[in-house]
């Protein structure tokens, strides 16, 4: 029986069940392979990045590459800084990449190997060729979560190269967040018509959704250039997608090039992506050509034709926290009750976020930042739902009380495609509605009698 | 073939054929390498997770717990507490002054909740690093609660998979010989090192049945404590493939004088000899005779079926990467059986041993690899060009990038492939592999 949750909620201090969050290191990872032409490298033991390897395969179906530092007992010892000595070399030497980009894992960070100064030692011993990178984010599991190590590294891609150059005045900065492949090249799409000149980073379109051409590349041509990174510094603003994923490299660009920045919300669901339109607008004073606006009517004729189907319907979503607050919001305007809202990431911003958005639509919601699926579940017990919306592991929950389940987010291991469609801008809205609805009727029809059994809908 | 191995590697590289047979395994891996290797963690939950009426407590950062969480498909017959996810997640604060108290906690607050028969208490590399006793932790509360907790010492750093497999084995050996072993047959065996992926224990447990043997304990597939327990009272180990029980084997045998033998179900020879031997130690007419009937029944209603494969596979050309090299053997004789040649053959964990019976076995030309990485795969599976991949998850998009057929012939197989049965499977979906409309549109392959 695999329905081993109990209804009544006790307090839990010392135990996690069936998380929802992730490791850093795995964020950490997946933000370098949207550098163009980076290895990733973890500065551990192999285990951790034989995991992170082996999920991020089952999320893409795609190779994802990254070096380790093997530790042993040894370096647990003596620290690890011969291994990553040791491992530059072999990079280098082997894989020629023109970047590594170096994150810690529990290991490394507990016995406290200090890596700015064993890369600055690497580079003076000629260890790290002359025209080649490594930057490095410090990642340990045991603060924050995956998004925590995304926004990491992808600070970590301001702190190593912007510079304040004078390169292009009117370029702006965007950065996307802890989204798919597709979403990145839908965010790149939209600005792109809005014949705005944009840097994006990271950027993991065209590494992780590479097409086949009967050959193996350690470096798919995607990934935002070392150049690019570097001219950040003199754009004239950021955009930044998603305040737990995308803030840091925000800010510290701020603080560190004065280049002043907004945090919006994931464009996901139609007021969010609205939202960054306009923001676009405000901050170019570029208008969205025609192809855009018919995008967002279609969208509105879409939940024209759908509303009386998802009004009033119950809705419990879980996932990481940018992409759960325009998730939540997005169901708000559907007409739809989001009644329990979890995420794994710490962070009491999530849950003030969330409140705000379901005020006099929920009375009392039950939200959580910190959570897991364990206690998602006690709630959807408590108050059943018509709709599960997250990432695969809310299959158990979703059997277990027979609701109707869409996936939405990071991991998604049990159903193959979802990387090559967007869920932000207006076509990812039109994709979420599809996919909600045909959860919803999949299940009228398959739960009506004969006597209501309807061809029309 | 030299051009994309590294020189630290040559040594783990050999082409049969190629000067005399010399082969480095079981080292560590070099630092920097793309390696496809696992820990000792990895290798303790595999071996121990199949357990269901267990709980698994793992003490750690959270991420240990994640990537572990389900993701084998070892079934169960009926509990299934091994499906879910428990961690300590350990946060800074814990790192600093020591998880003990929270670990605790953690399992009284379980057992009391979910009544497991035992349970396990992973250890994980910070765990070793802040010195946390959870052997002691484990003690205590198995005196509170009168539910045996063991202890895996699996600090991820001490070593590989296979290192984790011996740990596996060490907590095991403490749930054996509690059990009552009255009125086990004096024909009985344990199974051992079958996971029960895609419900495959349960095709060997009805040969056994079919032969007249009873099977006291399964370790680990489909495992319940309490027939673990048992497990003393057999009167033979059967270890299936190479690593992750021997060492239990071993111990058993020293602590109980129960013999072992070690057999594979992959493959028609292979899982007909391993019959035969079981049925020859017990040195009973009845049981040889049924075992007789038993194999010229399942053979009978299996080569007819392969024949057709067999037909339009011959002459297409195999490589294999798994994690033990044992599964290699039976791998490569069941290629053979369907006409094919395997041009290249490698394992993560493999030992000296394996690697002299690989070369024997293999045709000259055959590339033998250790502890591979992706670029030298694939370059591998270019040069040989090579028709079927068979490896485990993370070999599986790079045969696709490549535009080659790809058999999952690890964890995460989804049709049972041992067995008679087994072999059907296996080459229909060899079969259904290698022969797909897909690869047409391959755009041509390059040099
Ligand atoms: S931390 Fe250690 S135990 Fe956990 S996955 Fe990494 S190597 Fe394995
Ligand atoms: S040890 Fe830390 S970094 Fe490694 S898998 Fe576990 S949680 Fe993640």
């Amino acid at each position: 029986m695999l329905n081993m949750t109990p209804k009544e909620i006790f307090e839990r201090k010392a135990l996690r069940i069936n998380p929802a969050k992730t490791c850093q290191p795995i964020g950490a990872l997946y933000a370098s392979l949207g550098i163009h032409n980076c290895l990733p490298h973890s500065h551990g033991s192999q285990g951790c990045c034989a995991y992170h390897r082996s999920h991020l395969t089952r999320h893409y179906k795609e190779p994802i590459m990254a070096s380790t530092s093997s530790f042993t007992e040894g370096s647990s010892v003596f620290g690890g800084g011969a291994n990553l000595r040791q491992a530059l070399k072999t990079i280098f030497q082997v894989y020629d990449p023109e970047i590594v980009a170096v994150h810690t894992t529990c290991l490394s960070e507990t016995i406290g190997d200090d890596l700015p100064s064993l890369i600055k030692k690497a580079r003076e011993d000629g260890i790290i060729p002359e025209g080649k990178f490594v930057i490095h984010t410090n990642t340990p599991s045991y603060v924050g979560s995956h998004v925590t190590g995304f926004s990491n590294m992808t600070a970590a891609m301001v702190k190593y190269f912007a510079k304040k150059n004078g390169a292009s005045k009117d370029t702006i900065n965007v950065v996307p967040g802890y989204v798919e492949p597709s979403d990145m090249r839908e965010i790149k799409r939209l600005v792109g018509q809005m014949g705005i000149k944009y840097i994006l980073f990271p950027d993991t379109s065209d590494v992780l959704d590479s097409p086949q051409r009967a050959r193996f590349s350690m470096y798919p041509k995607g990934g935002v250039k070392i150049e690019d990174l570097k001219d950040t510094g003199s754009s004239k603003i950021t955009l930044s997608l998603g305040k737990f994923a995308s803030e840091g490299a925000a800010t510290l660009l701020d603080q560190m090039c004065e280049v002043p920045y907004k945090v919006l919300d994931l464009p996901i669901g139609i007021a969010a992506t609205d939202r960054f339109i306009e923001a676009l607008i405000e901050v170019t004073g570029k208008e969205p050509p025609e192809s855009i606006t018919d995008e967002r009517g279609r969208v509105v004729d879409i939940m024209t034709d759908m509303l009386q189907y998802f009004h009033g319907k119950k809705v419990a979503v879980f996932g990481d926290p940018d992409q759960v607050i325009s998730m939540t919001e997005f169901l708000v305007h559907l007409g739809m009750k989001p009644v329990h809202i979890v995420t794994g990431t710490p962070g009491k911003y999530f849950e003030r976020r969330i409140k705000e958005i379901v005020k006099g639509v929920v009375d009392n919601p039950n939200v959580k930042a910190f959570g897991d699926l364990f206690l998602l579940h006690q709630w959807i017990k408590n108050e059943p739902v018509d709709l599960l919306i997250g990432n695969t592991y809310g299959k158990y929950i979703a059997r277990a009380e027979d609701i109707p389940f869409v996936r939405f987010g990071f991991p998604i291991l049990d159903r193959i495609g979802h990387s090559y469609f967007p869920t932000v801008g207006y076509r990812g809205a039109m994709r979420l509605l599809e996919k909600m609805l045909d959860a919803l009727l999949d299940r009228q029809d398959r739960d009506a009698p004969d006597s209501k059994f309807e061809l029309v809908m | 073939m030299n051009g994309v191995v590294l020189k630290e590697r040559t040594g783990q590289v050999y082409e049969k054929g190629a000067g005399p047979f010399k082969l480095q395994c079981n080292l560590d891996s070099l630092p920097g390498a793309v390696s496809q290797r696992a820990c000792v963690f990895c290798g303790s939950r595999v071996v121990l997770y199949p357990i269901t009426d267990a709980l698994h407590l793992i003490h750690g950062p959270i991420g240990c717990a994640v990537y572990t969480w389900d993701i084998r498909g070892a079934l169960s017959s009926d509990r299934e507490l091994h499906r879910f996810s428990f961690s300590t997640d350990l946060r800074e604060k814990d790192v600093i002054f020591g998880g003990e108290k929270k670990l605790e906690a953690a399992l009284l607050e379980l057992i009391e909740r979910y009544n497991p028969e035992a349970a396990f208490v992973y250890s994980t590399c910070i765990v070793g690093i802040i010195g946390d006793d959870i052997g002691a932790v484990c003690k205590r509360v198995s005196k509170k609660t009168g539910i045996k907790c063991i202890p895996v010492q699996s600090e991820g750093f001490k070593g590989n998979k296979r290192a984790g497999y011996e740990a596996a084995c060490r907590a095991l050996i403490n749930l054996i010989g509690d059990g009552d072993i009255e009125g086990i047959s004096p024909f009985s065996v344990n199974i051992l090192g079958d996971f029960n992926l895609a419900g495959e224990i349960w095709i060997i447990k009805d040969y056994y049945r079919r032969m007249g043997i009873e099977v006291v304990s399964t370790i680990t597939g489909d495992g319940r404590v309490k027939d673990i327990s048992r497990a003393h009272g057999a009167k033979l180990n059967v270890v299936q493939c190479s690593g992750a029980t021997l060492a239990l084997a071993k111990m058993m045998k020293e602590k109980y004088g129960i013999p072992y033998i070690r057999v594979s179900y992959f493959g028609v020879d292979d899982m007909a000899d391993a019959l035969y031997r079981v049925a020859d130690f017990f040195k009973d007419r009845q049981i040889m005779e049924n075992t007789k009937a038993l194999i010229n029944d399942e053979l009978n209603k299996l080569y007819p079926a392969l024949k057709e494969f067999r037909r339009e596979l011959a002459g297409k050309r195999a490589a294999i990467y798994v994690g033990g090299a044992f599964k290699a053997f039976s791998l490569i004789k069941a290629f053979r059986l369907l006409g094919m040649k395997v041009v290249l053959v490698g394992s993560q964990t493999g030992t000296k041993e394996d690697y002299e019976e690989l070369e024997a076995i293999t045709d000259p030309g055959t590339i033998i690899v250790d502890d591979s990485n992706p670029l030298e795969l694939s370059e591998f599976l270019k040069e040989k060009k090579v028709d079927i991949f068979v490896g485990g998850v993370k070999e599986r998009p790079i045969a696709y990038k490549l535009g080659i057929g790809f058999c999952d012939h690890n964890h995460e197989r989804k049709e049972a492939l041992e067995g008679f049965i087994g072999m059907y499977n296996f080459a229909k979906e060899v079969y259904s592999t290698v022969m797909s409309p897909v690869w047409r549109f391959v755009p041509r392959k390059e040099g």
